[in-house]
């Protein structure tokens, strides 16, 4: 984890830096630990960031990939927050 | 005779009239423009009107003054785009096109949130982003006696992003100049994880909310509203309560884009970034709020789309490749209250910085910085809209690319 380039928020910098590894490791961090479940929306979410889509509750809820109440008993807290710092993009944003 | 079919008639669509109506050789090309109102509001005064800062007259005009001569001109409800065929089909007829440049724009759904769009709809729960519900809001205000204000943003992404934010900082001005301040509580919640949400923006502006007492609550994910209660419930179970709620509805593109399969899941169509061609059909594009691109929904960045939108559709009837042009490139004021307002200008990979604007050094106007000449060159853009921005009229000095030039950049881009 030495090499992985993080900004202050612990968000990766460079996307081609991630690994599964890396992503069990930033889990670890959040006290989360990985299952197929969490994999899954992993996935989705890169997906989502490789075709410059915006990610949003509702985009997950539709996906079919996962429900809400179940996206947030995988990731606690801040679920979009906390499972795009795993997936190694990064966080949904506004302009300013 | 070739086709071009513009869809909806609003900041892109009239803008795209005026550019093409010029470059088009008559003799080839019919354009149609089609809208199924009669009304073109100035939607940046939607944030204005319930403050009785503009009144209604200043937002609205007719439709049918800012559409050029030789341009048909159509009040029609749209009711499918057939693009197996190249046809729209409207109420009363079909459009044969060549080539359609989808402007449908983005509207509120409050439908979306259980809850929001029901017996206190615009009674203790308004949006601003309608004509309808800046002036049941207006009204509202007039007569509010205090209490809770809550300013809230459902999800992303929403036209205007900085708009809630102008809406709390105006309020927080309106009650202050109404001697009732401290009558009034507000809260700024959104389901980011700030109410600022970039580095650089957080650090220069956050004491604006500390300023104005306004407080963040974050990673407010909505599920629904117990209007009874007046009380919004988040996913996790979090409870907010308010007295009168101003929100911001899911944003959803036109359910044409839905009912004719060429959305995505919020019907926004899926479009290049750099060139506006819609990625499933060589000659559909899409400008401004109607797109699914990674830009802000602003008027702004619409206005410097149809300068790169006009040449590449210029390219695309010649046969030459398109050019990758579009950087995302926006420019806003945000009104701060009182009297003053900040400027940024930004694009798909910089985030908004200080600096001058828009000469490198000079200004006049300073960039992430409050200032009243900022606010008074938000107050000049009504003029500039109605004049200049929707006749496709260049601005002088803003380019449609955004420069670095006059800006404080460092290595450590978001």
């Amino acid at each position: 984890m030495d090499n992985i380039k993080r900004n202050e928020q612990g968000y990766l910098e460079d996307f081609s830096q991630w690994t599964k590894e890396v992503g069990t490791e930033i889990a670890k961090e959040k006290e989360i630990e990985m299952t197929e479940e969490h994999w899954k929306v992993i996935s989705y979410l890169q997906e989502k960031h490789e075709n410059e889509e915006s990610l949003s509750i509702r985009g997950i809820k539709k996906s079919g990939v996962v429900n809400i109440k179940e996206f947030y008993n995988l990731f606690p807290g801040g679920p979009l927050k906390i499972s795009t710092m795993i997936a190694g993009i990064p966080k949904p944003k506004s302009c300013i | 005779m070739k086709n071009l079919v513009i869809l909806g008639a609003g900041t892109s669509g009239t803008m795209m009239a005026n550019h093409l109506i010029h470059k088009l050789d008559k003799e080839d090309w019919k354009i149609t423009i089609v809208d199924q109102y009669k009304t073109h509001y100035y939607q940046p005064g939607f944030l204005f009107l319930p403050f009785d800062i503009y009144k209604t007259k200043q937002v609205i005009k007719k439709g049918k003054k800012f559409i050029p001569k030789g341009v048909r001109y159509v009040n029609q409800k749209i009711e499918k785009i057939i693009h197996q065929e190249n046809k729209v089909k409207l109420e009363g007829e079909y459009l044969d096109y060549d080539i359609l440049i989808i402007a449908t724009g983005t509207k509120i759904a409050p439908e979306e949130t259980e809850g929001m769009k029901e017996k206190e709809w615009h009674k203790s729960i308004f949006d601003f982003y309608t004509f309808e519900g800046a002036k049941a809001l207006r009204n509202k205000l007039r007569k509010w006696e205090g209490g809770k204000l809550v300013v809230h943003i459902t999800e992303m992404p929403i036209k205007c992003p900085v708009a809630p934010l102008e809406f709390a900082f105006l309020a927080d001005s309106y009650f202050i100049n109404k001697g009732m301040r401290d009558k009034v509580e507000i809260e700024f919640v959104t389901p980011l994880d700030g109410a600022f949400t970039k580095p650089k923006a957080t650090q220069a502006l956050h004491y604006l909310l500390e300023d104005k007492n306004i407080k963040e609550v974050t990673d407010f994910n909505i599920e629904k509203i117990d209007y009874e209660n007046n009380t919004m419930i988040d996913y996790s179970g979090k409870k907010v309560t308010y007295d009168l709620l101003v929100t911001v509805p899911t944003n959803l593109g036109d359910e044409v884009i839905e009912s004719s399969g060429l959305g995505d899941d919020m019907n926004f169509v899926p479009t290049h970034k750099g060139t506006l061609q819609s990625k499933k059909h060589e000659n559909i594009f899409a400008i401004g709020d109607a797109t699914n691109l990674p830009a802000s929904k602003a008027g702004s960045v619409a206005h410097f789309e149809a300068e790169i939108l006009t040449e590449n559709i210029l390219l695309y009837i010649n046969d030459k490749p398109l050019k990758d042009k579009f950087d995302g490139h926006a420019n806003c004021f945000i009104e701060t209250g009182h009297g003053k307002a900040l400027l940024i200008d930004f694009n798909y990979n910089q985030e908004p910085v200080e600096g001058t604007f828009p000469f490198p050094g000079v200004g006049p106007l300073n960039l992430l910085k409050e200032s009243r000449m900022n606010h008074m060159g938000k107050m000049a853009f009504k003029w500039i809209y109605w004049n200049m921005l929707i006749k496709g009229i260049h601005i002088p000095f803003v380019s449609a690319t955004m420069t670095e030039k006059g800006k404080k950049i460092d290595n450590n881009n978001n």
